[in-house]
């Protein structure tokens, strides 16, 4: 078997190895056959320096055996591996190359030892690029007299791992863009003046680098930092040592960890002092007299307050907020739904989730006018369930149902109204008690109380039930149904038997 | 006599630092190549340095000023501490904030604030720096503005549109906690802030049928912090409020901040702090919660007394449990199941879903996702490895536990 052996530069750079690659895969030659070599780098068993470029003109020379093609995934793989430092990241890439062809779907199997290097390599990369990102420091330059316009020139020195340079520096440009700054590294340089982003392979030395600003970020570094939890494990995981020497911060570190357990010390024995004075001049105005509030509230504001007070059931523990009822403080017509849904509760309004709006809608429909009504529930707080990150709509029971119905009471006693309107099961049952099925009485209407205190009732489907029957026909029949049983609200009262 | 600029950053951000979230993400992608000015947001956040208590430093995180009317007993700013108390001007927070920033010291600004005179009083200057910082100075990097309860909707507006995220802590785990701890706080108007602004959240995420997008409002969303082991509160307690708070608000995270020992501590504080491990195990059940597709419930049914097991991780305490859905066959079973498995997270498990379509996948491939063998082994079964009567041993845990440390003597 020939052997050829291919000279690469120590670089990210791609291109060159692609096309050896691909003049290399389109001769078959299989990578055992290949020796990756990386100019300038390795030296051959007699201490000669390698070969010259002969690999590639006997590779041009080879017979052509077929036209070969990665996927754009492959591709993208390769590319971003090839930044990394080890020596060996080429053959590893050419034997990706040639298994790829026989095995289409090899890219997906990442137990393949192979794509498993591949991948802690693309992964290593990546964290150097993080790291790069993060600690870079840069410090301020002063700006020559001359150039004088105004832009603030910044210096900064990084050692990366992996030949990350290119890579990154549109993360800086794109950050860092009204100042003209330069990161140095021993892999070449970048640098930017607002217009140009430029890039150097040549190694740069370490420079002098201070201005002075590192004492603000010590002292805020250092007040940052809680005594009580001293977990520096978890802070060398995150920050490697090899990074601590360009960071002036971490050299407060060992005077950090060795006074923290004096100061937890010091804050547990520390006596009890007595309260700064501003402290009792805050308290003593706090100390209002204890709100009166009337067994029976005179007006419906102070009724929505013992309302948004209300613990008689749980429901209040896992709800928003009670929401109270809406609309006009005299109606003629009071709508009675079943309870708040997730949107009223987030919002602690009535009717304004997806059932509320279908209510309106059909109140437009039918011509009622919204203004003259007043809007509220059987249940003043919500009741759901929770499924993952969701809240489904649950429900009220009869214990929740009686627990409010002192609300709902003295909603009709303030408001007086002539025509209640109940909306589904839960509001039937809560004005009208049990025994009463939604499916005998929906649609018809009848009087409770006399002389005085008659009042007519009126029994419709809650909305949230048209909700779920969807479009269909019996969705749209339901739906006109609701809309003619509202009609009747339009001309109350009148000899229509409502 | 005025303390310097350098004092006073020392007082604020010692007052700041109880705050756990120090997050930079979640707010997309964005940079100023084309407006101009400085700072871009990547989407996943950038610590820029990490102190020795094992926490990174992603956000310069600062109160205005430490001066509160609030006696909240946990907080080393109330107003009964004798902390001592200093305030920033919003000039000096917004520059304080570029410097760093141009620097490469920071993401961004995580601000907060006692309340000082009233609610809208103290919103109103917390705005004023985002609002700077944007308008005035192009600013484009990542801003967290804590929201003060009961400011104005105005207020509340104008900070959502500056703000990448916006943070209000409910403190205390259950109402009773709150009540007892934190008087002047109410749950219920927490809650209802939390409410309205999940409300403008999802508002800001919409976009119209010309495909126009909202006005926005906090792109990052919303979080909150719990403090874990000042209250009665057990882990169970902890999490069940938790489950609430994700559902209910949409947050992006809840943060549980083991309390911590504060100079000059109230008297209402339990002697001693929670061990940081419990703080560890409710992060873990978040995380599964939210990535693993655990209820908080099951987490916490096998546990007599509601917390969660200090030597064990969440995960492997409930696969030790719940046996009897084990072993877990790694080439067929469901994508659900898999996450389940004690050692295998959420990555390996796409891998594994991946490969299993074209080849196998053996007991020894795991390795090579960096799987612990050894934990997995007795939960899976492949070709080549069944565990056998391993699952059903009753010293399983005890492969697991850590090995018993002698105690010190002193």
């Amino acid at each position: 078997m020939t052997r050829y052996v291919l000279m690469v530069e120590d670089s990210a750079a791609f291109e060159p190895w692609r096309e050896m690659a691909r003049a290399a895969l389109q001769c078959a030659i299989p990578p055992e056959a290949i020796d990756w070599r990386i100019r300038g780098g390795e030296t051959d068993l007699f201490g000669q320096l390698a070969d010259t470029d002969d690999g590639m003109e006997a590779l041009t020379a080879a017979p052509f055996a077929k036209t070969v093609t990665l996927r754009a995934s492959c591709i993208a793989l390769l590319r971003d591996m090839l930044c990394h430092s080890d020596p060996g990241r080429f053959a590893l890439a050419y034997r990706i190359a040639w298994r790829v062809q026989g095995n289409p779907h090899l890219l997906d199997v990442a137990t393949d030892a192979d794509i498993a290097k591949a991948r802690i390599m693309v992964r290593q990369n990546r964290q150097d690029c993080h790291k790069m990102m993060a600690f870079v420091r840069f410090r301020e330059q002063p700006v020559q007299s001359d150039e004088g316009e105004g832009r603030r020139r910044f210096l900064a020195w990084f050692e990366p791992q992996h030949h990350i340079l290119e890579r990154i520096a549109p993360f800086f440009s794109k950050r860092f863009t009204d100042m003209d700054w330069m990161i140095l590294t021993p892999r070449g340089s970048i640098c930017w003046n607002g217009k140009d982003l430029a890039y150097s392979a040549e190694a740069c030395e370490q420079p002098e680098l201070d201005d002075g600003f590192g004492d603000l970020w010590n002292t805020y570094y250092a007040s940052t930092f809680n005594p009580a939890r001293v977990r520096t494990k978890a802070m060398r995981r995150e920050m490697p040592g090899r990074y601590w020497k360009d960071l002036p911060e971490t050299r407060l570190i060992p005077q950090l960890v060795s006074g923290a357990e004096a100061r937890v010390r010091a804050m547990a024995e520390q006596e009890l002092q007595p309260a700064p004075a501003f402290h009792e001049r805050l308290r003593s105005r706090e100390e209002r007299p204890v709100e009166f509030l009337p067994d029976l509230p005179e007006s419906l504001d102070g009724l929505a307050a013992r309302i948004r007070t209300c613990t008689s059931c749980p429901l209040h523990c896992s709800a928003t907020q009670a929401v109270v009822g809406e609309g006009l403080a005299n109606a003629r017509i009071m709508v009675v739904g079943e309870q708040p849904g997730d949107q009223e509760d987030l919002a602690g309004r009535p009717f304004v989730g997806p059932a509320g709006q279908l209510l309106h809608e059909a109140l437009g429909e039918a011509g009622v006018d919204r203004s003259a009504l007043y809007l509220t529930n059987a249940v003043k707080h919500f009741r759901f369930r929770l499924q993952g990150r969701r809240r489904i709509h649950q429900n009220p029971h009869a214990e929740h149902v009686t627990a409010c119905r002192p609300w709902l009471e003295q909603e009709i006693a303030l408001i007086r109204p002539k025509l209640i309107v109940s909306l589904g099961a839960t509001a039937l049952r809560a004005l009208d008690g049990p025994g009463m099925a939604m499916s005998d009485v929906r649609g018809t209407s009848w009087t409770v109380g006399t002389g005085e205190n008659a009042v007519r009732r009126l029994a419709l489907a809650h909305p949230s039930w048209l909700l779920r029957l969807g479009e269909g026909a019996q969705g749209e029949g339901e739906r006109q149904r609701f809309v003619e049983g509202l009609a009747r609200l339009r001309n109350f009262p009148d000899q229509s038997g409502l | 006599m005025k303390k310097s600029l350098s004092q006073r950053l020392a007082i604020l951000s010692d007052a700041a630092k109880y705050d756990a979230s120090c997050a930079s993400s979640g707010s997309g992608r964005r940079d100023s190549a084309k407006s101009g000015g400085i700072g871009s947001t990547t989407g996943n956040g950038i610590c820029h340095a990490y102190t020795p208590d094992g926490r990174c430093v992603s956000l310069l995180k600062i109160l205005l000023t430490n001066f509160c009317v609030y006696d909240c007993a946990y907080c080393i700013n109330r107003s009964s501490s004798n902390v001592e108390r200093a305030r920033f001007t919003p000039e000096e927070v917004v520059w304080l904030t570029l410097e760093f920033y141009r620097r490469n010291c920071i993401e961004g600004l995580f601000l907060s604030s006692g309340i000082i005179r009233s609610s809208d009083h103290t919103m109103e200057q917390l705005v004023q720096v985002a609002r700077d910082l944007r308008l005035k100075h192009g600013f484009r990097g990542y801003i967290h503005l804590k929201t003060i309860p009961d400011a104005s909707p105005r207020l509340l507006e104008e900070a959502g549109r500056y703000a990448d995220r916006l943070s209000i802590n409910v403190e205390m785990p259950t109402v009773a906690g709150l009540e007892q701890y934190a008087p002047q706080k109410k749950a219920s108007g927490i809650r209802q802030a939390m409410g309205e602004m999940r409300l403008k959240i999802d508002a800001g995420k919409d976009r119209s049928h010309t495909g126009r997008r909202a006005e926005r409002f906090s792109p990052g969303g919303q979080s909150t912090q719990m403090i874990v082991g000042a209250d009665a509160a057990s882990d169970q307690d902890i999490l069940a409020s938790s489950a609430n708070l994700y559902g209910s608000y949409g947050l992006r995270r809840v943060y549980y901040s083991a309390f911590s020992p504060i100079p000059d501590a109230s008297a209402l504080l339990p002697a001693k702090s929670p061990p940081l491990q419990r703080e560890h195990r409710l992060y873990q059940a978040d995380w599964l919660f939210r990535f693993y597709g655990f209820a908080f419930g099951e987490l916490t049914a096998g546990r007599a007394d509601g917390m969660l097991d200090l030597e064990l991780d969440p995960k492997l305490a409930w696969a030790l449990d719940n046996r009897a859905l084990f072993p877990v066959d790694l080439n067929r079973a469901s994508k659900e199941m898999l996450l389940r498995v004690p050692g295998l997270g959420v990555k390996a498990v796409a891998a594994i879903l991946r490969a299993r379509r074209h080849q196998a996948v053996r007991l020894e491939d795991l390795a090579r996702l960096n799987v612990s063998i050894r934990k997995v082994r007795p939960f899976v079964q492949t070709p080549g490895w069944s565990p056998a009567r391993l699952t059903d041993r009753h010293d399983l845990r005890s492969l697991f536990s850590p090995a018993p440390q002698q105690m010190s003597l002193l």
